[in-house]
């Protein structure tokens, strides 16, 4: 049910974002980075996204998610560990309490990838230039 | 020929309701008041602790209720006999609150009471152990309850919520003779993600407990940098 939110959310921002751009540019890839310590299913996020970017500006554009495991730092021992979710989250070593969050909290719209082709003003990325 | 493009975003996805939360913290803070968030899986005991909290308290602090639950008003009249402010809020079909529908609440509240005059509200959410504590709705303080009937496990399946939570309340403790449970292993199973939580045992039907947790309330709405030099006697 919160996926369907999410995914509101989701196009909200990435629509906000479109509209800013002079030349509303054809989004083909949405990178979005869903921690593994957080209430969303990416395969709930990925329905809900197909249904909700039906005959949108987003119909030609993939979700892309990007699983970010959980990584914890336990101080006593100055070292990360990856809790085991459902199971163990104390320090595997000393038992001591997962304080210190690293990653696996995320829920970020990391970039958007778009078609360029008749723009002039923009600097193609050459990371994903073809 | 396409060429393809790449715009850094490094948006949250949950900004909006972060931004309601705020929002809605700026009013409480400006109003004096302390906002906690009540949070549990269906039926853990929400309602009946706030039914002994408002009992107990609401001749020492000026207490107001927003009622998340999207069970019957029958609650949110149980919950006014003690002559408190209660606002139902429709949560339509939603699993949690956010912080927009609190917004809502909080408007309606001020229009039918003086916001000054309040020193606590309690929000209870939505029953749901999975995503209400992802939803910020700008609380000072977030309250967990977890009954025994519930199982050990759940903190350990379900940890986001016992995670963030600044008081865990292990609820229904008057069953224990009848049930196959070990509280201690429940405590435990909340200390491996959250050191610092306060974790009272209650029933709300013995009334065991209670005085801690009155005593925890207390103390926070106190420690507030917004607590009223008025104090009701
Ligand atoms: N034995 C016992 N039963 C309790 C206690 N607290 C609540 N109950 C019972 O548990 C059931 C659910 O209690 P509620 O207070 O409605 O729980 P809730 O968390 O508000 O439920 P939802 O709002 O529907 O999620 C009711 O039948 C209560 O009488 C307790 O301390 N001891
Ligand atoms: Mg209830
Ligand atoms: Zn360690
Ligand atoms: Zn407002
Ligand atoms: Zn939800």
């Amino acid at each position: 049910m919160h996926e369907t939110d999410m995914t509101k959310a989701l196009i909200l921002t990435v629509r906000d974002w479109w509209e800013s751009q002079p030349d509303r540019p054809n989004i083909t890839k949405i990178h979005l980075m869903v921690g593994q310590f957080t209430c969303v299913e990416p395969a709930g996020l990925q329905f809900a996204f197909e249904v909700q970017t039906r005959q949108t500006f987003l119909e030609n554009a993939a979700l892309v998610i990007q699983d970010v495991p959980l990584v914890a730092f336990c101080h006593p021992c100055q070292q990360e560990y990856q809790p085991e979710i459902g199971r163990q989250y104390a320090c595997p070593t000393c038992q001591a309490p997962m304080d210190d969050i690293r990653s696996g909290r995320e829920l970020k719209i990391d970039r958007i990838e778009y078609d360029g082709a008749e723009v002039g003003n923009l600097t193609p990325n050459p990371a994903t230039t073809r | 020929m396409h060429q393809t493009f790449d715009a850094a975003l490094g948006i949250d996805l949950l900004h909006v309701n972060q931004a309601g939360a705020d929002h809605n913290r700026a009013h409480f803070d400006r109003w004096g008041i302390t906002c906690m968030n009540i949070m549990s899986s269906p039926g853990a005991g929400k309602t009946a602790l706030l039914e002994r909290t408002l009992e107990g308290l609401h001749q020492k602090l000026a207490i107001a209720v927003i009622e998340g639950d999207m069970t019957t008003e029958l609650d949110a009249d149980r919950l006014r006999q003690y002559g408190v402010p209660v606002v139902a809020i429709n949560t339509g079909r939603s699993c949690h609150l956010d912080a927009k529908m609190v917004a809502g609440g909080i408007h309606t509240l001020e229009h039918q009471h003086d916001p000054n005059a309040l020193d606590l509200v309690l929000v209870e959410n939505v029953g749901n152990l999975v995503c209400p504590a992802e939803f910020e709705v700008g609380e000072h303080a977030k309250v967990a309850l977890l009954s025994i009937t519930e199982g050990e496990d759940k903190p350990l399946k379900y940890p986001i919520m016992f995670q963030e939570a600044d008081c865990l309340l292990i609820t229904k403790v008057d069953l224990a003779p009848y049930l196959d449970v070990n509280i201690e292993q429940i405590a435990a199973n909340v200390r491996q993600m959250n050191s610092h939580c306060t974790i009272i045992s209650v029933s709300a039907k013995t009334g065991e407990g209670l005085e801690e947790w009155f005593g925890w309330v207390r103390s926070r709405v106190q420690a507030s940098p917004l607590a009223k030099t008025h104090t009701h006697a």
